[in-house]
């Protein structure tokens, strides 16, 4: 996991050696600096030796300036490497994803993948500055300091046996009660926010049943017990500082105390007053960076689960790969489905799909009928290699779908998907996905053929008119014909449409039926529908029952012979016929 | 719904940090005092450490002199620690006095800080729940979200934060003034000096970084928006083989979030070491110049010499404006190290702020819904009891009040409408439902039928004419009355996290189990409940997120039955649930409809044929009215739709 994520610093190398590198000689120049302000004093004290004075503060001012470069210089490197090393995850991450194919996109979830790339990259990021940085900084001072102190005056150092035991096991103490606590809450704090989502995009629910109140109500209680939850952790890690100034205070009588008994005792020849002071310097400093190390281990360990999600996804290898020699040309819109078998998990004890043998001649309709779970959409998700079929074959243009390359199949079959999408930009550069190089005209010529051009020309800006993020903006049928004249931009040899004309109204579901039998009559099109009329002039209706095929024909052989269909027709005629 | 950064708007108002602090210290009188009290013995018991190391040195000292003088070493310090033994009490008693002090505070920091942040919580909740729809409609839901995650931790750094480390490092600063001036005033102007160059690099490079922090937010905003749109829509990606524009585009956005947040962490990482070795040369400065002026023996100017007379800078007095130098300084570079924060903050409470200053939903209705009965001469009082009938009760000038019952009639006379004043969206609509019959609304997307219904309920105010309910003006009638007499099933179902029988119970939090269940079969959807692996007790949790479409459906129908009111409004779903399932919601939502006014938007055939009137609407203007036969036989525009085709969005 580690080796995987450090791949993500590359060109950022550099920057992310110099940083601790720096920040080494800063500290350093930290543990010196003391050295020099003490030896400044003792000339003052000396009646003001100005040539003392001068010379002290000369090379303290050049160490000052040196620590400062040093810390500019580590905290420019660590900026660069941890914001580029940030980039560069999010990067892999993003190519990976966008590598995936359809199964490893349902493994994650989406709302998964999002949170994986954005909350935490971030953690990710922060904990990498903190290792970097931090976590260099007060291990080296931490020594540096302990063997300064030990240098100086090994038999003060005892105190260290007694105060740093203190302060390690008083920080474990409170990390082990606090840190589950902590986990329990977050939990808490989303399910509160939770109910907040809720209350906001059901506001129309509270307000037509008169419920504020009881919102309120149950807000509160809930936010009340939150505030008590989280005042008691905190009150935990309250005893922090105290701690931490315990031993402080601690060390400060123990080294003066001792100190004083053995200064006076031997007479001052074994340890001198400077000595001393300087000890208590180092006791702060020593003190100090295990504080920082407590800090660095909780924020790293938290940041641990986020490093395991991420890793998952830069491990996750793609299940659909280009073959070695692809095929780069489909000859025609023929598809054949030869005892085909598909199952979305290689666990599932269930195929999805059993033993599918069609076969559908180029240019030909094909209108798909099934209930809900029938797995229509699963079928024809195979057809441009969304999934890859788990045994028999499946041939378009007489070629097995996993010889060719991946780009040129699913140019030539275009499937406009059940729950499809618009992207935020105009509606000429949502359509252009379907073909980067199209013409002003060409956009307009499948807009007519899906019936968008007719509302379309009503915007105020036509085909520059801005799509809100989710197409939120234009209605559930203009999306849908949106998103057909977007599949028909690059003039596929197969087109396929899920459920994708359900909100378009039957007329105008008509005429882009009529437009299609008639402009693009060699493209192989296959129609899955909830509506018989939408599939009744095709040149043959499958209809598919709990993954199997149940029967193939027109409209009229499975009217006179299929159970399923008859069903089906009666219940959406038996409406229409008082009328006429 | 991306999450929006922290931009700051032209129009925005003005930053509200000041109001956050001022409601705090409102809140917290008591224990802000205590706070403070605590912080300043923490922070004497901080520095009387170098008091007291100084006088252990003298006694130190002194015994090393009686060495010299000729005593042996057993003698001094038995001297030595008798002197010290007074000094070490007292310290022992300053520090627990400090340890005690911190503690104290660090606890009513938790309480104050989580209070505090429980009731702005609270507050917004409070106070979203009174705005109106209008505000939903325009604002977008991940924005509303924000000021419940990311704002509200905005504020929970600046009060736990950056408030107590001000406070600290000002009383601190105010005490070293105090006592620098009362030694030197020539060398607290040179302290000044060092001070006013903190600032000013706080200003300039802390400046850039919270500059550049409020951006890193921005491009962070931008590129998360991004990632979530690409991968929500991903699928589609793939199909259209857009994999490597989607890159570049990323590529793009990704640079330029690294442009910022690489800005924006490298001045705030060389902010510390600029402060701290400002202390330095500070220290340097402060021994340079005092030894100098010791040297020329320039006269001191300062509060003590006023009061005792001497003239000249004592060496003591360099060596502890050496001390307090380097405390000053360590105090700046604290709070400098805040100022991100701070700006986050500010931001935060802006944006907290124009929610909770947003205008609430008005009210100025008086006519109230009662439960009423029949007394025995046959007139209408009210009553106590859930009798299933309903009066409105008038209240009039002279103090009299009039009781109506509740019917169910409702009028639209001449109602134009508009989202916004300048663009009318329905023109002249009028519409006549008598109790019990059924009004059906037939048209296009953005005809207008979804906007009548809001009207009705009061979710938007009409801007001309009048809708009158059982003869009422709604406009008298109280809005939470209004809406409790109108049932309610939208096209969007939102369910709530609990268990079923608790979303059921929604639409009537006193109705009992048995008529919860009722109102299930009546909606059609006990069947399915039943089947639920622990039935009516089946948690729900993401709007219902593991039942389908059309049972979702169900369960809101259910929730509208169960509420049992007068009048009901339908918006039949369009999404595509298969032939079974419609069937099923279909009969659920005729036998809601069943003995009530109703308004219905319809998507389905059969809702249309069986209502009493249809009201055809294009672009906000009814075009044809009347029965299914009535308009057939004109073979208007309804004809067309009807035989031909018929809108379904």
């Amino acid at each position: 996991m580690i080796k995987k994520l450090a791949s993500c610093i590359r060109e950022y190398k550099r920057d992310t050696i110099l940083t601790p590198l720096f920040v080494m000689f800063e500290v350093i120049l930290e543990c010196i600096i003391p050295f020099m302000s003490a030896k400044l004093v003792n000339a003052l004290e000396q009646g003001a030796d100005m040539g003392q004075v001068l010379k002290y503060g000369l090379i303290m001012l050049v160490m000052a300036f040196a620590s400062l470069g040093c810390g500019a210089l580590s905290g420019y490197y660590c900026a660069r490497a941890a914001c580029g090393f940030a980039k560069n995850l999010r990067h892999d991450l993003f190519y990976k994803v966008q590598d995936f194919s359809f199964a490893n996109i349902d493994k994650f979830s989406t709302s998964s993948l999002v949170t994986r790339l954005t909350t935490d990259v971030t953690n990710i990021q922060n904990a990498f500055m903190m290792i970097i940085r931090v976590a260099v900084r007060s291990p080296f001072m931490l020594i540096f300091a302990l063997v300064m102190a030990s240098m100086m005056a090994p038999s003060l150092s005892v105190v260290y046996l007694i105060v740093l035991p203190i302060l390690a096991i008083g920080m474990v103490i409170m990390t082990a009660k606090a840190m589950p606590l902590f986990n329990k809450l977050f939990k808490k704090y989303d399910a509160l926010n939770e109910s907040v989502q809720e209350n906001v995009s059901g506001i129309r629910v509270v307000k037509a049943f008169v419920r504020e109140r009881y919102e309120i109500d149950k807000f509160d209680r809930a936010s009340q017990e939150l505030k008590g939850d989280f005042t008691k952790a905190e009150k935990i890690l309250a005893f922090n500082a105290p701690l931490m100034q315990f031993c402080i205070h601690l060390t400060i009588l123990g080294i003066s105390y001792l100190g004083a008994k053995q200064i006076v005792g031997s007479g001052g020849k074994e340890l001198n007053v400077g000595n001393m002071q300087s000890m208590i310097t180092y006791s702060m400093q020593i003190l100090m960076s295990l504080m920082f190390i407590s800090m660095i281990f909780v924020m790293v360990t938290m940041s641990v689960a986020s490093a395991k999600r991420v890793a998952e996804v830069l491990d996750d290898e793609s299940t659909i790969k280009n073959p070695a020699d692809p095929v780069i040309s489909v000859k025609d819109g023929s598809i054949d489905f030869n005892g085909v078998k598909f199952a979305y998990s290689a666990e599932a004890d269930k195929n999805v799909l059993e033993d599918i043998n069609i076969h559908i001649k180029s240019g030909q309709t094909v209108g798909i009928i099934g209930g809900t779970g029938s797995s229509k959409s699963s079928l024809i998700q195979l057809i441009p290699r969304l999934y890859d079929v788990t045994g028999g074959e499946l041939k378009v243009g007489g070629v097995d779908v996993r010889n060719y390359d991946l780009n040129t199949l699913r140019g030539e079959v275009s499937v406009v998907l059940q729950k499809n999408v618009l992207f935020s930009g105009t509606i000429k550069e949502n359509l252009r996905w379907g073909d980067e190089n199209a013409t002003d005209e060409d956009i307009e010529r499948v807009c007519k053929l899906a019936q968008a051009d007719e509302f379309v020309q009503r915007f105020p800006d036509k085909y520059d008119t801005y799509i809100e993020q989710g197409g939120t903006n234009v209605s559930g049928g203009q999306k849908q014909r949106l998103c057909i004249a977007r599949a028909l931009l690059g003039k596929p040899k197969i087109l396929i449409l899920d459920d994708s004309t359900s909100a378009v109204d039957t007329k105008t579901d008509a005429l882009i039926r009529k437009a299609f039998a008639e402009e693009i009559p060699d493209t192989t099109k296959i129609i899955i529908a909830q509506r018989i009329s939408s599939v009744q002039d095709a040149d043959q209706i499958i209809v598919l029952d709990g993954g199997r095929v149940n029967a193939i024909g027109t409209h009229e052989e499975l009217l006179a012979n299929n159970e399923i269909y008859k069903e089906v027709y009666t219940s959406q005629n038996k409406q229409n016929e008082e009328v006429s | 719904m991306p999450r929006r950064p922290y931009v700051k708007d032209p129009n925005a108002p003005k930053p509200q940090v000041g109001r956050i602090i001022g409601e705090l210290f409102h809140n917290y009188t008591g224990r802000l005092i205590l706070v403070s009290v605590c912080l300043i013995i923490t922070s004497i018991a901080g520095t009387a450490a170098s008091v007291f190391i100084k006088n252990i040195v003298s006694v130190i000292e002194k015994a090393l002199d009686l060495i010299k003088e000729g005593s042996t070493a057993e003698e001094a310090l038995k001297v030595c620690m008798s002197d010290l033994k007074p000094i070490f009490i007292t310290m022992v008693v300053i520090y627990a006095l400090g340890i005690a002090a911190s503690l104290i505070q660090q606890l009513n920091m938790a309480v104050i800080t989580q209070g505090h942040l429980a009731k702005m919580r609270e507050k917004m909740f409070r106070h979203m729940e009174r705005l109106p729809i209008r505000y939903f409609d325009q604002h977008p839901h991940g924005d509303i979200m924000s000021h419940y995650t990311n704002d509200i931790d905005t504020l929970r750094q600046l009060i736990s934060q950056a408030l107590p480390q001000a406070l600290t490092a000002g009383l601190t600063l105010l005490v070293l003034l105090g006592v620098m001036i009362y030694y030197s005033i020539w060398m607290t102007l040179l302290v000044f000096v060092g001070v006013f160059a903190m600032f000013m690099v706080t200003k300039k490079v802390g400046g850039n970084s919270a500059k550049y922090f409020v951006k890193q937010q921005k491009s962070l905003g931008k590129t998360e928006g991004y990632i979530e749109e690409m991968i929500e829509g991903q699928k589609v990606v793939k199909v259209f083989c857009h994999e490597d524009r989607t890159k570049a585009d990323f590529d793009k956005i990704n640079e330029q979030l690294f442009g910022d947040a690489n800005e924006a962490n490298k001045y705030a990482n060389i902010l510390m070491p600029i402060m701290g070795n400002i202390g330095n040369i500070m220290y340097i400065l402060v021994s340079f110049v005092g030894g100098l002026l010791m040297v020329l023996k320039v006269p001191n100017l300062s509060i003590s010499t006023l009061i005792n007379g001497s003239a000249l800078l004592d060496i003591s007095v360099v060596v502890t404006f050496l001390g307090m130098t380097r405390q000053f300084c360590n105090n700046i570079s604290q709070v400098s190290q805040q100022i991100n924060a701070v700006a986050m903050a500010m931001a935060g409470a802006t944006r907290i702020y124009s929610l909770i200053d947003e205008e609430p939903e008005t009210d100025d209705g008086y006519v109230t819904l009662v439960n009423a009965k029949f007394n025995n001469s046959g007139e209408l009082v009210e009553c106590e009891e859930r009798t299933g009938v309903w009066a409105w009760k008038h209240p009039h000038q002279d103090g009299t009040t009039t009781l109506t019952k509740v019917e169910g009639k409702v009028e639209l006379n001449d109602v134009d409408f508009g989202y916004v004043p300048s663009k009318i969206v329905l023109h002249e609509v009028s519409i006549y439902a008598n109790p019990g019959e059924k009004v059906a609304f037939v048209g296009a997307t953005g005809a207008g039928k979804t906007t009548i219904t809001n009207l009705i309920n009061r979710f938007y105010d009409i801007a001309d004419g009048k809708i009158r309910y059982d003869g009422i003006n709604i406009n008298k009638i109280k809005k939470d009355d209004l809406r409790r007499s109108l049932g309610i099933v939208l096209q969007d179902v939102n369910l709530f996290t609990g268990t079923v029988m608790d979303n059921i119970r929604y639409g009537n939090l006193e109705a009992t189990d048995e008529e919860c269940i009722a109102a299930a079969k009546l909606a059609n959807a006990h069947d399915f409940i039943t089947r639920l692996p622990e039935g009516y007790n089946t948690l729900l949790t993401g709007n219902g997120a593991n039942l389908s479409q059309g049972q979702r459906q169900l369960i809101s129908i259910a929730r509208a039955a169960v509420a049992d009111p007068p009048v009901m409004i339908l918006d039949e779903a369009t999404s595509s649930i298969d032939t079974r399932t419609e069937a099923l919601v279909s009969r659920g939502m005729d036998g809601l409809m069943y003995g009530r006014t109703v308004f219905v938007i319809a998507h389905r055939l059969s809702t249309v044929r069986n209502s009493d009137v249809i009201m055809v609407l294009e672009q906000g203007r009814i075009i044809e009215r009347g029965s299914h036969k009535k308009l057939i036989e004109e073979k208007g525009k309804y004809y067309q739709l009807y035989t031909g085709a018929f809108e379904l969005d």
